[in-house]
């Protein structure tokens, strides 16, 4: 089988501990912290009070602007509590809603359509209505992704799952396949799109060879190099159609739009099963924690509970660790286990910090060789840390997609993206939003 | 328990500035078994004195002058003192090695900053700065003992190295006393660590196979003068000596193999890279032929090194996603 792929990238340990156990359901949490953020652009507004009973779908945050998204309630119980809290995963105290569980589910299902005959319109609304937003870690709010601004004829499904350990959409893509293929059909029915692949890295051969067989044709099965990052976006257009995202631009300029294969999952429960988007499959993984497995959860379930209910705790020897929301490459480290999983939670992560020493830069140039954009990580990481950040800029520094390829390759453990990563924030600041 | 919040990414590579260093080592390490093979134990001698007082030294500098109380040696230096003692002539005492050790590391390092921070080649500057220094010393060449025979080529005949030979007697003056097979395995008069080139090649072999090397720049090197001289060859075979000659003479292949594919000092770019390659071999071969030096490799390593940050500035590739400037 020819393996599609882009060019740089590294290829870390794939670690998949968990890529043979079925998802579980897990059981209903006692107590939920939904944060009204949780999607790219603007929070949402609280629209309920303490003390006020909810119910399992229930509106709970009203979107605010144009790139929002609602927020339901993923239990049935009463609020205990609307208020800021500390999240170091959003870098800022945010709003959250408090929901103690007060039975089993008694659900508000979302308005029923027929999805054959419904408008494009519609089902765009009832997709804004589920609250569903990008399953794969970036949570652009979903209704605004499936209403580009140009006319695209490819809809691109990302399986790749390069991440080190993740192993939830390998699963789904297994135990799932009919549900993916149902919301394949309603988003190409709504982009009207001819054209469809789903592309998975060739350490999933099971998957690839599903689908091939039971997708007959429907959806095109593109074999993918296992190699990261080629799952992010850009990368996995080039690999797949040959296309480049232009600089600054989206993947609609060159006619193409991507999707999780679980966002699939969620547009198909919110069109069919008039369900909104209130749990999601996540792997829960790592050497920390006792028990691995693939689980399907409410979101909100607060960090500690998985860890304690579903992992069994933590491994013991492990004093100092990582807890990471998503995988080893891109996750994001908790700074405290009250954290709750949230709309684009693919995994946690459980491992230990990894102690390197660290040195000047010795120009061995495998940072510029791995960079899957073609930027030169050594000069970017020394211009940001000097402040030079028009001359970084000039240079890409806006273009980097933090994926930490050359971090991870980097013998003298230089810190390129968190150098990066401040740099552009400072940037963007600086010039006021302005490009 | 502690949770820790670090950065991304939260796994990195096994590998460090150690590791790379190290594998430099080993590469070089067939190149020292045939100086002292070729030149006797003294070779080995001077081999092991650039290595330990090199890293004494950084150690001396970044605990003591730089006072970095955790600064643990991490083998840069050692490569930097084995590369110069490779560059010297079995004739050279210690103590002249050790000035070009402090030299090297002192001056031509640490006066940038250190690891990384250097614009030229410590090991071809400190050589350079000999050779004006200590001229008779850098340039008396024994002929090879080709055995081992105690600590000092004592008794042994001076002799020229083949481009002395070249540049002053012609050609088949060079092609009476050397063979080719002489050139190839180094039984030849030069610096300790240069005469042999399947050694040199045997190291070679180990970097790439290790990832460990600016690959472009041995090739685009090496074939630069390979056309050169082929050139010039086919105008005048006496006066400027065969390709074959060229390639396989002098410090060619430590040059283009190690001194000029040192990270620190070179392109970071492909494009780079073959620039900075190609420009050593043109500079080298206009020194052979032209200049008032035998052999050019050390200085057209050193002006390429001076031109880097220029070639990485414009050699920067296209970045994804926007069009070609």
């Amino acid at each position: 089988m020819r393996l599609l792929t882009f060019k740089g990238g590294v290829h870390p340990p794939e670690k998949k501990l968990t890529e043979h156990e079925e998802i579980k359901k897990a059981p209903l949490p006692d107590k939920v912290v939904v944060f009204m953020a949780q999607h790219a652009g603007a929070a949402a507004k609280p629209v309920v009070e303490v003390g006020q009973e909810v119910k399992t779908g229930q509106i709970i945050g009203e979107p605010q602007g144009l790139i929002s998204a609602y927020v339901h309630s993923p239990v049935t119980g009463k609020v205990i509590s609307v208020g800021k809290i500390n999240s170091n995963v959003h870098g800022m105290a945010v709003e959250a809603v408090t929901i103690e569980r007060t039975g089993s589910d008694e659900w508000e299902l979302l308005p029923k359509v027929d999805y054959q005959s419904a408008s494009k319109e519609e089902l765009i609304e009832l997709i804004k209505k589920a609250g569903i937003v990008g399953l794969g870690g970036a949570m652009f709010p979903t209704h605004v992704k499936l209403n580009p601004p140009k006319p695209v004829e490819i809809l691109i499904i990302n399986g790749a799952e390069c991440e080190p350990y993740l192993t939830i959409d390998h699963r789904v893509m297994l135990e799932m396949h009919e549900e993916i293929l149902m919301g394949i059909e309603i988003t190409r029915k709504i982009l009207g799109v001819k054209e469809v692949y789903i592309g998975i890295e060739s350490n999933k051969k099971d998957a690839l060879q599903l689908l091939e067989e039971k997708w007959n044709g429907k959806v095109k099965v593109a074999a993918l190099k296992t190699k990261y990052p080629q799952g992010a976006e850009k990368q996995l257009i080039k690999a797949i159609t040959g296309r480049e995202v232009p600089s600054g631009g989206l993947p609609s300029d060159v006619g193409v739009v991507v999707q999780n294969v679980s966002t699939m999952i969620a547009i198909k429960e919110a069109i069919i099963d008039r369900k909104p988007l209130i749990e999601r499959g996540l792997t829960l993984t790592g050497e920390g924690v006792r028990k691995r497995g693939n689980w399907w959860v409410r979101i909100g379930a607060p960090i500690s509970w998985i860890i304690n209910e579903l992992g069994g705790g933590f491994t013991e020897g492990f004093e100092e660790i990582k807890v990471l929301m998503g995988g080893p490459m891109m996750g994001i480290p908790v700074a405290s286990l009250d954290i709750p999983i949230l709309k684009g939670n693919n995994g946690i992560t459980v491992i230990k910090e990894q102690k390197r020493e660290s040195t000047n830069c010795i120009r061995c140039s495998y940072c510029v060789h791995v960079c899957p954009i073609n930027l030169q990580p050594y000069l970017l990481d020394m211009l940001s840390r000097k402040k030079k950040y028009d001359e970084a800029a000039a240079i890409g520094l806006l273009d980097c997609i933090e994926c930490g390829s050359c971090t991870y390759i980097c013998p003298a453990n230089v810190e390129h993206v968190k150098s990066i990563k401040l740099a552009k924030k400072v940037y963007r600041t600086l010039r006021g939003g302005k490009k | 328990m502690k949770l820790l919040t670090t950065s991304a990414p939260h796994v990195r590579t096994e590998d460090s500035t150690r590791k790379v260093m190290i594998d430099v080592l080993i590469a070089l390490a067939p190149a020292v078994v045939g100086a002292t093979y070729f030149f006797g134990l003294y070779a080995l001698v001077l081999s092991i004195v650039g290595m330990i007082s090199a890293e004494l030294i950084e150690l001396f500098i970044m605990r003591v002058l730089r006072k970095d109380k955790n600064f643990v040696p991490n083998g840069s230096a050692a490569v930097t003192g084995l590369l110069l003692a490779l560059n010297l002539s079995v004739a050279t005492p210690w103590w002249v090695l050790l000035i070009g050790v402090i030299f090297a590391i002192a001056i031509v390092k640490h006066t940038f900053g250190g690891l990384g921070q250097n614009i030229f080649n410590p090991a071809l500057a400190a050589r350079v700065f000999l050779l004006v220094s200590f001229p008779t010393a850098m340039t008396t060449w024994y002929k090879p003992i080709a055995s081992f025979k105690g600590w000092y080529p004592a008794d042994v005949q001076t002799t020229a190295t083949p481009l002395a030979v070249l540049k002053l007697q012609g050609f088949s003056k060079v092609m009476e006393s050397t063979t080719y097979t002489d050139l190839i395995f180094g039984n030849i008069g030069g610096c300790i660590g240069e005469t042999s080139a399947i050694l040199l090649l045997l190291g070679f072999v180990y970097l790439v196979f290790r990832k460990r090397i600016k690959i472009f720049i041995p090739f685009s090197y090496i074939m630069t003068v390979l056309i050169i001289s082929s050139i010039f060859y086919s105008v005048n075979p006496e006066k400027f000596g065969s390709p074959i000659f060229h390639i396989f003479a002098g410090g060619l292949m430590l040059g283009a193999l190690y001194m000029a594919t040192d990270m620190v000092t070179t392109p970071m770019t492909l494009k780079g890279q073959a620039i900075f390659g190609v420009g050593c071999g043109l500079i080298t071969m206009i020194i052979r032929y032209f200049g008032g030096y035998p052999e050019g490799v050390s200085l057209s390593i050193l002006l390429m090194n001076a031109l880097t940050p220029l070639i990485d500035r414009y050699t920067q590739p296209k970045i994804f996603g926007r069009r070609q400037k």
